[in-house]
């Protein structure tokens, strides 16, 4: 696949291989996916079955470039498998294993094979002989991470730092969905490094990116089925979906899914500029994306809890696994208040007259 | 599966267009020279500021109907093209109220549905800036229910005889013509839409009257326009007698897709930030971010809604959506705004922000109106959605 992310862009036919890594990726999620795979996920278990079969089919490395082990797909089209992952709220570190992969592979650092991780923050120091001292927290799956990708300060100027599983203390937690986010430390253990090809606040930001991408596809899940829902569920004799207060919370529902979707491919395309090393960066367009879908996913999982009624309330109901990683992707490297102040701070200085030129610019 | 987008609504990514980013320098410039002087309360009229003058300067520029074809005085450029001029013009305020609906619905309407003949007489002047379009759509007792319209059309000769009065009709006085939205056929209850057309208004014909109705703030925008025994020319018919609800319903995603439909307000975040910048502290830049995530997506939105008129999709619906969260944000900004900035001493700046608030404050209600209302617009989006 050589067409450029223009080419992609202008013409729909063109977006062949975003759109075949999605539908295979989607189709195996459907099979796979299953409701006794989620209860031992749920129970602390590992799913390493369902990992090896996106394994095998090369999707947590279809991001990368075909040196690195990809193949050479778009960056922008790789990420959109994340809207899949999100349309299936899916446990499992698809999107750290990819920014990881990302990540190491500008930095020239191998890529160990296995799930990856990124920590959300870390205070980590790099000693002159290449040992690791320090913490991370916010590590999604790190428990089950082959390593975790930190920057760190090296004697030389930051450095970005894959700690290797296996010389790592964790200290296991749960985010609000019940999966796994780790707090690990290390103590003067050697580690794969280079200098870093970018700062702390881009790889927190690209982390924001596949948050948003990921609560894009939850939110489309979570409109399709309350829209379905509430087409099946009948009270006063007719389906609750012919009430029009009811439509009108749906309409703002698929809008606020609509308006993440848009955010969110927004993101993509910034990180698709970064990877590449060009393009205005990821600011604001990955601030912007990240508090649109984060504010999107609140006023959407409200909505679809309501129109659910007390069955959306239930351990068995599906609903929750949704609307519960949308609370988790939108705590995740960084909540609305952060970007947007990251946002506002960049408006305002842009000044009166700058501020439609920044608005054009993201 | 598409990219990003939904599995019911798709907003695919605005094509890349490098003769729209080429332009925009082009746009800049000109506003520079023809804008940046006006004072701030005029800058916050955004589409409501009238000034002939300068939609006839746009004209000479060949940037009124920049999409048609050049034989009616277009320029055959494209339309991202078309929506870059208009976010730019409506960003620095400039005052395009009077040529606005002619530009924007008027003309495409008359490009789908017109005779030759009426191509070749009216383009050419609404291109150059000469003539405006009003819209005959809301009568007295006909808001949100378009369909109910009883003015009514009748034939008479090879021509038509008019009866009833349009109300809500947004600069009347400063127009040359109307479309007008009426009756032809008998109302039937099973096809409410059957029996209604479209007609080309001179409204300086005998039997129309145009009375001023003053909106909240005393400003004249609206009128009531009473036709009696109106005589219209056969040639008048737009389009074909009997398809009005098709043709009217056409003209939705024109109307309500664009950039105004998100930057009504725009001016009053550009004053705020001005009185802002000195001191802001977090509150304000956390304000801030969130107003300029909304607008940031919303343009996006907007954009691609406009890539997807270019290539000639119909986007009613995303339409729909665009203008319902554009309203919001338009809606927002005042109430944010009024909220980060306290009362001090009266510099320039501190009075060119409380007026623009005021303005923009006062006229916002208008925003989930004007165009179709909030519920409406829900109500298209939740049939889209396939619920009724
Ligand atoms: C600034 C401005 C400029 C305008 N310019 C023009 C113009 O140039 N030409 C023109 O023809 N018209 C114009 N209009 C009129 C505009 O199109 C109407 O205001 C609009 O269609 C709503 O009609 P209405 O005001 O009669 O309200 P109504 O239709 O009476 O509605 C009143 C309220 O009831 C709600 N409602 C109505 N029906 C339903 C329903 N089925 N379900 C749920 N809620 C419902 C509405 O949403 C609204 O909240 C303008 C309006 C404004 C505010």
């Amino acid at each position: 696949m050589t067409n450029s992310q223009a080419d992609a862009r202008s013409d729909p036919q063109a977006d062949d291989a975003g759109a075949m890594l999605r539908e295979t990726a989607d189709r195996l999620l459907a099979d796979r996916l299953t409701p006794q795979i989620r209860a031992r996920g749920a129970a602390g278990e590992w799913p390493g079955d369902l990992w090896a079969a996106l394994d095998e089919l090369g999707l947590p490395a279809a991001i990368l470039p075909e040196a690195a082990g990809g193949f050479g797909v778009p960056v922008a089209d790789a990420l959109s498998l994340l809207t899949v992952a999100g349309r299936h709220a899916l446990p499992l570190p698809l999107a750290d294993t990819m920014l990881a992969g990302l990540a190491l592979a500008r930095a020239g650092i191998a890529i160990p094979p296995g799930p990856l991780a990124v920590a959300q923050g870390s205070e980590v120091r790099l000693d002159a002989a290449g040992r690791a001292t320090g913490q991370a927290w916010g590590v999604s799956f790190g428990r089950h991470a082959r390593a975790v990708v930190v920057l760190a300060d090296g004697p030389d100027g930051p450095v970005l730092v894959a700690l290797p599983r296996d010389a790592l203390a964790i200290e296991p937690g749960l985010d609000i969905a019940g999966d796994p986010c780790d707090a690990v430390r290390v103590e003067a253990v050697p580690a794969p490094s280079a200098p870093a090809p970018f700062g702390a606040a881009e790889l927190r930001a690209a982390g924001a990116a596949t948050r948003a991408l990921m609560m894009a596809g939850a939110l489309d899940a979570v409109s399709a089925m309350t829209v379905g829902y509430a087409n099946e569920r009948r009270q006063f004799g007719r389906a609750i979906g012919q009430f029009q207060a009811v439509q009108q919370s749906l309409a703002v529902l698929a809008g606020q899914a609509a308006s993440a979707a848009v955010a969110a491919g927004l993101a993509a395309e910034a990180v698709a500029a970064w990877a590449g090393a060009s393009g205005p960066g990821l600011l604001p367009a990955v601030a912007a994306a990240k508090v649109r879908t984060g504010e999107a996913a609140g006023q959407g999982t409200a909505i679809a809890h309501q129109v659910h009624g007390a069955i959306g309330f239930t351990q068995e109901h599906r609903l929750h696994r949704y609307t519960g990683r949308l609370r988790a992707w939108r705590d995740a490297f960084g909540r609305e208040a952060e970007w947007a102040q990251v946002l506002g701070r960049h408006l305002i200085a842009a000044g009166p007259d700058g501020l439609w030129p920044a608005i054009t610019a993201a | 599966m598409s990219q990003f987008t939904m599995s019911q609504f798709a907003f695919p990514p605005p094509p890349p267009s490098p003769a729209a980013d080429a332009f925009r320098a082009e746009i800049r410039d000109f506003l520079a020279a023809e804008v940046e002087h006006r004072p701030a309360l005029d800058r916050a009229q955004s589409w409501n500021g009238l000034d002939p003058a300068f939609s006839r300067k746009l004209g000479a520029r060949g940037w009124l109907g920049l999409t048609w074809p050049k034989r009616y005085g277009g320029q055959e450029r494209s339309g991202l093209e078309r929506y870059v001029l208009l976010e730019e013009l409506l960003a620095a305020g400039a005052p395009v109220g009077a040529h606005w609906i002619a530009e924007r619905q008027s003309g495409p309407s008359l490009l789908r549905y017109g005779t030759e003949a009426q191509k070749a007489a009216i383009l050419p002047r609404i291109a150059a800036g000469e003539c405006f379009f009003c819209i005959g759509m809301s009568e007295p007792d006909s808001g949100s229910d378009l369909a109910s319209v009883r003015t009514r059309a009748e034939r008479e000769g090879d021509g038509w005889r008019v009866n009833g009065t349009k109300l809500w009709t947004t600069n009347a006085t400063h127009c040359h013509l109307m479309i007008l939205f009426c009756r032809t056929g008998p109302l039937d209850r099973e096809h409410r839409h059957a029996g209604t057309s479209q007609f080309l208004v001179d409204l300086t014909l005998p039997g129309i009257t145009i009375r001023p109705v003053r909106n909240l703030v005393g400003e004249h925008h609206f009128n009531e326009v009473v036709f009696e025994d109106v005589r219209l020319p056969g040639d008048a018919l737009l389009g074909r007698e009997g398809e009005g609800w098709a043709q009217v319903t056409g003209e939705l995603a024109y109307e309500r897709s664009g950039p105004e439909r998100f930057l009504s307000s725009f001016r009053l975040l550009v004053e705020l930030v001005r009185v802002l910048r000195p001191a802001a502290d977090a509150r304000a830049e956390i304000a801030l971010g969130r107003l300029g995530a909304e607008i940031i997506t919303l343009r996006r939105m907007s954009r691609s809604v406009a890539g997807l008129l270019q290539a000639g999709a119909d986007p009613a619906l995303e339409a729909a959506m665009v203008k319902d969260l554009g309203a919001l944000v338009e809606q927002a900004i005042p109430e944010i705004a009024r909220d980060l900035v306290a009362d001090g001493p009266p510099t320039p700046q501190a009075r060119a922000f409380a007026e623009v608030l005021a303005y923009t404050t006062l006229h916002a209600p208008s925003f989930s109106l004007r165009g179709g209302t909030r519920e409406i617009l829900r109500g298209i989006i939740a049939r889209g959605l396939g619920l009724r």
